[in-house]
């Protein structure tokens, strides 16, 4: 009686790791046949491509691991602003949510105006940042701050404010203290809703990420516009490609770390 | 026997002006150290409420609840609810011993302490060895025997349980029951349970206290004189049990119980409502919309003074 649900279980572990990476494979495969029949300067082969890839970041000395310079002068750079940014945004955000959620007003007077907010493309308010911060790194960190902020701060209001009674109850007939409230009772039950925003902000972090650094001439955005602008095209959808694999890969690690914190959660499909 | 729970005028309503909605009007009643009392009420009268305010978790309008001779004003510390619903009452987030050591953290318990505690707790109601695993990992069943541990564990002079079987299977119902039962003769606490059962109410209680419809109000007060140790075939089937728990149905069926405000007044199952159940093993206050639901299905209680004094 086992015998089919091994095998169903053994085509789901197929199906969920080997076969998504067969599929990628072959659209890489597809991607190159096209290419190599289409033969124009805008559409390069994959293979140029991942082999000027490899050239750029793999160039460096061995004690670097082969890591070229690109890596150090561009990727990380580019990486450090954003994931700086949203880091911060993730640790204002919550603090700010749990503050409006916690408060029985201040939702009333500022829910508009933060959904408002959230609701300007931030890409539009690349000029005004300019302004404001000039033209530079602060002006990126700013564009992704306030990008990646409201996400956050409204999914955290969600979570402190979708506690449920019957927990709150419990809370207190045990006799949970004022101080003790915040942390075993409030963040826990919002975790998975804060989690949801850090997501959704990681991924615009990447997007505004590139879009300021284009506009602003650095990192990875920078590249993209020059290779783009002096005719590189095997360059360029290199860069383009990274900027997929690094969202994919900082999307990956922060699914494990909520995997790790909401390890209580049952078991749930996951959206990675 | 000294006095543990003393509730004195008790009223509560919800809203203000226009809205108001009286739950629970002028309820007094008190509860003695060590027993096991059972307040019967049809759905919707105010049970809830009452256990809330009780608790401290809502200050009543008016009247006062007194514990061992102190004002109830906030929670206080000597007391702890079962509430109905375990999945919602349960933290996710904290494994079974976790949920299970809550309340000691706050009482400043040694870690030790509480682990054992909480231990020894589990393996009372029958659960050692799930205390690493988490609460939606185990049944309904278990997991209502999670926050019964949960509530035993600091040792309360007063255990509150509001409708605590209502969301189980029959059969782990009645090892519920069969539970509560122990656990209150072992540990010597006083317990008010809350229910809509009929059934459960006397095959529980030393006492039942029978409620009317919204706005609550105690409408008898009855001495359940079934031997201590009970069981779930045999104490049912006695005599003793079916005349009690018609006296039960017939209380909460008459014209007392049905006085009541606004909607239930066309309220149409009044005749309707007299129709046997055959199955009839269990009988409810009027679950759900049906609010006469109550079946006496074997005539066999005439007058059941002789088992039960009715004090009001
Ligand atoms: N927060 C509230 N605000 C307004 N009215 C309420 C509130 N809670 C309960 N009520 C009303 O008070 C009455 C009594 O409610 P309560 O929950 O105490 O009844 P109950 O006897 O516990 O019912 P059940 O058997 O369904 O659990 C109901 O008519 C209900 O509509
Ligand atoms: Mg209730």
């Amino acid at each position: 009686m086992s015998a089919p649900t091994v095998a169903a279980k053994r085509g789901r572990i197929l199906g969920s790791a080997a076969v998504t990476w067969l599929v990628f494979a072959l659209a890489l495969s597809a991607w190159e046949l096209i290419a190599l029949g289409a033969d124009t300067v805008y559409f390069p082969r994959m293979t140029a491509i991942l082999g000027t890839g490899a050239d750029i970041l793999l160039s460096g000395p061995a004690w670097r691991l082969m890591l070229g310079d690109a890596v150090f002068d561009i990727v990380l750079p580019s990486l450090a602003t954003a994931l700086g940014a949203w880091a911060f945004s993730a640790a204002l955000g919550v603090a700010l949510g749990t503050a409006l959620g916690r408060s029985r007003w201040a939702m009333d007077y500022c829910g508009t105006l933060i959904s408002f907010l959230r609701s300007v493309p931030p890409v539009t308010l690349m000029p005004a940042f300019m302004v404001m911060f000039g033209i530079g790194k602060q002006m990126e960190i700013a564009a992704i701050v306030f990008s990646t902020l409201w996400p956050i701060v409204l999914n955290t209001v969600d979570g402190v404010r979708s506690v449920d009674q019957v927990k709150i109850d419990t809370a207190r007939s045990l006799g949970t203290p004022r101080r003790y409230w915040l942390g075993m009772i409030v963040l826990p039950a919002a975790m998975p809703k804060i989690f949801a925003g850090l997501r959704l902000s990681l991924s615009i972090a990447i997007l505004l990420m590139v879009v300021a650094e284009i506009v602003g001439g650095s990192g990875i955005g920078l590249r993209i516009s020059t290779t783009q602008s002096t005719v590189q095209y095997t360059e360029m959808w290199f860069w383009v490609l990274l900027l997929g694999a690094l969202g994919y890969a900082l999307n990956s690690a922060l699914l494990a770390v909520e995997r790790l914190v909401l390890g209580w959660q049952p078991a749930r499909e996951d959206d990675a | 026997m000294s006095t543990m729970l003393e509730v004195s005028g008790l009223t509560h309503q919800y809203g203000q002006g226009e809205r108001a909605h009286v739950a629970v009007r002028d309820l007094t009643f008190t509860i003695e150290s060590g027993q096991l009392a059972c307040i019967v009420g049809p759905s919707g009268c105010g049970k809830s409420t009452l256990l809330r305010c009780i608790s401290g978790l809502i200050p009543a309008t008016g009247g006062s609840v007194r514990l061992h001779g102190d004002e109830v004003s906030g929670v206080p510390d000597d007391l702890a609810v079962v509430f109905q619903d375990y999945s919602r009452s349960l933290f996710p987030w904290l494994t079974v011993a976790k949920n299970v050591e809550f309340p000691l953290r706050w009482q400043k318990v040694p870690k030790a302490d509480r682990k054992r505690r909480a231990e020894e707790v589990l393996e009372s109601v029958g659960l050692s060895g799930v205390g690493k695993k988490y609460p939606w990992q185990l049944s309904g069943g278990m997991q209502q025997r999670v926050s019964i541990a949960r509530a035993l564990v600091s040792r309360p002079a007063l255990l509150l349980m509001d409708e605590p079987f209502a969301s189980v299977d029959a059969q782990t119902r009645g090892e519920l029951e069969d539970l509560t039962r122990r656990v209150q003769r072992e540990l010597g606490s006083t317990i008010l349970l809350v229910t809509h059962d009929i059934d459960e109410s006397v095959y529980l209680a030393d006492r039942v206290l029978v409620l009317s419809k919204s706005p609550a109000a105690i409408v008898a007060d009855l001495d359940i004189a079934l031997p201590a140790d009970r069981d779930q075939i045999t104490t049912r089937e006695s005599e003793q049990f079916v005349s009690l728990r018609s006296e039960v149905a017939r209380l909460l069926q008459s014209p007392q119980v049905q006085r009541t405000g606004e909607a239930d007044t066309t309220d149409a199952a009044h005749a309707a409502g007299e129709s046997g159940d055959a199955a009839g093993a269990r009988t409810d206050a009027g679950s759900g919309a049906g609010s006469d639901r109550f079946t006496e299905t074997h005539g066999t209680a005439e007058s059941s003074d002789e088992t039960a004094t009715a004090r009001s």
